[in-house]
């Protein structure tokens, strides 16, 4: 059974500017995929590739097994739900709705009736007779989110759809968006510059950079074993450790990722339990942030970051203190 | 401490921060004055001369209310001038819409940086030499001795300019003693009037609308149709303003080039000059003004106003 999509070393260059630069990848069907960088890396541009806004420079891109190069954004079962929504302000939403089955020739009563369903999946029935400019942007983004499902797309694009809204309607859109995606069973991609969403929503992630793929996994994976430098600050933050010191401290002779919520603080009198490595360094910064306190501390010149739960410790600036991890938790990289 | 925070209360701005309704009332009562008296007061000293009448014997105008002189509109002769000048300003707004919009659309959607700023100059360079050189300089253009003549001539597609002009009623012994050349020239005198507020309407349509129409299916032709159009109609229909309004008041064309049958404009003209019959001139002014009510009107129910 072919990809729901798939790319074969795919290049898009906007004359001297390599957007797109040799992505190969294969999104699964009924797959939840988001591409993960940050801006210009190329993920929006491969995004467009699928929609067909744009054409590959060289590579071949595949839809559910059907070549895509010179296929019109008009002849492909792909549909979009566009970073500013792009709902038309002449039409009522009930029409905005409709207007791919209104393109494709339904009848004006399975259309209407059909566009409802659609409206009554987002939670927007009711709101048929009024204007894009009428609605709050949590409910323009269901209404271009019902447009573009209305048209049961094999794929549904979804561009940055929840940039522009505030935190709490993000993280309930967030849920719904899953849950719609679990129940439609329909190949979402979707590209989003906030790894906290991608991480939260997606079954696998591509994190780009510079228009290339430099990793892709399932969440966890990226998270708890991100291969190279990028990837470990990119997604979350991250203690980079240099060789010499990753392998004085327990791990091997490469650039080494070190989570900071994967480090406790020990108290100085406490022996370091076997199995544990550790540090002494004079506390920097202290960062209170609610659910947790992010310490800095300063080790004979490095600087290593710290996430200690909320409430645990009182730690003071200046303090010294020992820094503990074990073993496994330092993860070695391929590129420094 | 300086002289001027001695009196933390004093200066102008400072008191127009206090007042701001009175900061409002400065700025706008000058131009209230300059609309409410020269420009309404005119209008309505116009109105008022409308409602006299002429006294047909002494030739001296009667200060004494009546409709005597609308009535005068409706007589044959006049009706045909009104109707002579509506559908002149119809057609010629017409084919405005129609020349305006691709070129428009092109320098919209297509033309950049330099090639845009060569739109401009195109459009708007016609809008910096006199009116009158312009329309003379067409009248030479039209003649039978003109450029016109001359290349169909030697493109020896002379019949058709023959044929052309053979056309009763909009024919004539030459284009520009014909309604055609009439027309010629006001579309070219006002067509940058349809240009403009078309490109601007065409501008403000996002990309990607245009976009989101093809990823629902839409074909390019069916995107213009539904989105591209109805999004920039605001813009035709505010340069058919110009375009219409212009026409239905022009009385400077009609007298250079065509058959010298009088415009609602050229009839006020000699109304008022020769004829001495302001009241009737006056009635003819409301004409076009009512015409363009009317037009607003229906303009405004289609919506072509929703997007100011």
């Amino acid at each position: 059974m072919p990809a729901a999509v798939s790319f074969q070393h795919v290049s898009r260059h906007f004359g001297q500017v390599k957007a797109v630069d040799d992505v190969s990848l294969d999104i699964a069907r009924g797959e939840f995929f988001a591409m993960l960088g940050p801006s210009g890396s190329g993920k929006t541009t491969c995004l467009r590739l699928i929609a067909g806004f744009e054409q590959p420079t060289s590579g071949h891109i595949e839809i559910f097994g059907e070549t895509a190069e010179g296929l019109p954004p008009y002849k492909r079962n792909v549909n979009t739900v566009f970073q500013d929504y792009a709902l038309f302000p002449h039409m009522t939403v009930g029409e905005n709705v409709a207007y791919g089955l209104m393109i494709k020739g339904v009848s004006r009563p399975e259309r209407e009736a059909k566009a409802l369903d659609a409206l009554a999946m987002v939670k927007l029935r009711g709101f048929e007779q009024r204007r894009p400019s009428q609605l709050s942007g949590g409910q323009r983004q269901r209404v271009a989110l019902a447009r573009a499902l209305v048209n049961q797309p094999k794929v549904l694009l979804l561009d940055e759809p929840l940039g522009a809204l505030d935190l709490k309607l993000r993280e309930q859109m967030q849920e719904e968006l899953k849950a719609l995606q679990k129940q439609l069973g329909i190949t979402f991609v979707f590209v989003t510059h906030d790894q906290g969403e991608a991480l939260s929503m997606a079954n696998r992630v591509a994190i780009f950079n510079d228009g290339r793929i430099v990793q892709a996994g399932s969440p966890a994976d990226v998270y708890e074993r991100p291969r190279s430098r990028f990837v470990a600050d990119f997604v979350g933050s991250s203690n980079v450790l240099p060789p010499d010191f990753a392998a004085a401290h327990g791990g091997t002779r490469a650039w080494t990722s070190l989570r900071p919520e994967k480090i406790r603080i020990v108290s100085p009198d406490e022996a370091l339990p076997s199995g544990q490595f550790g540090i002494m360094g004079r506390v920097a910064s202290v960062n209170y942030q609610g659910a947790m306190t992010r310490v800095a501390v300063d080790a004979n010149g490095t600087r290593i970051a710290a996430a200690l739960p909320a409430g645990l410790t009182a730690i003071q600036e200046g303090e010294t203190v020992t820094l503990a991890w074990s073993a496994d938790n330092l993860v070695a990289m391929d590129a420094a | 401490m300086s002289a001027a925070t001695t009196d933390p209360r004093g200066g102008l701005s400072d008191f127009f921060y206090r007042h701001s309704g009175l900061l409002t009332l400065a700025l706008l009562l000058p131009p209230l004055l300059w609309i409410g008296i020269v420009y309404l007061g005119s209008l309505f000293a116009l109105l008022l001369q409308s409602f006299y009448s002429l006294d047909e014997f002494s030739g001296l105008v009667v200060h004494e209310f009546t409709l005597t002189t609308y009535g005068h509109l409706f007589t044959a002769s006049n009706l045909t001038i009104i109707l002579r000048t509506a559908v002149m300003a119809a057609v010629v707004t017409m084919a405005s819409a129609i020349l305006a919009f691709p070129i428009a659309y092109y320098a919209a959607r297509y033309a950049k940086g330099g090639w845009k700023a060569l739109f401009y100059l195109a459009v708007m360079m016609p809008l910096w030499s006199s009116y009158l050189v312009k329309v003379y300089a067409w009248k030479l253009i039209l003649a039978k001795e003109g450029i016109i003549t001359w290349m169909a001539e030697k493109l020896h597609i002379g019949w058709l300019l023959d044929a052309l002009l053979a056309v009763p009623v909009i024919g004539g012994s030459s284009l520009s003693f014909s309604y055609i050349g009439t027309f010629i020239v006001f579309v070219y005198i006002w067509l940058p009037y349809m240009i403009l507020p078309t490109q601007a309407a065409l501008e403000r349509v996002p990309k990607n609308f245009i976009e989101a129409s093809a990823d629902l299916g839409a074909s390019p032709r069916q995107t213009f149709r539904t989105v591209i159009l109805p999004l920039a109609l605001p813009g035709v229909i505010a340069g058919s303003i110009f375009t219409f309004s212009l026409t239905l008041g022009d009385y400077i064309i009609p007298q250079i080039v065509g058959n010298s049958r009088p415009f609602i404009g050229t009839a006020v003209y000699a109304l008022q000059g020769t004829a001495g019959d302001i009241p009737l001139a006056a009635a003819f002014t409301v004409v076009p003004v009512v015409i363009m009510g009317f037009y607003l009107t229906i303009a405004r129910r289609m919506g072509a106003f929703d997007a100011l």
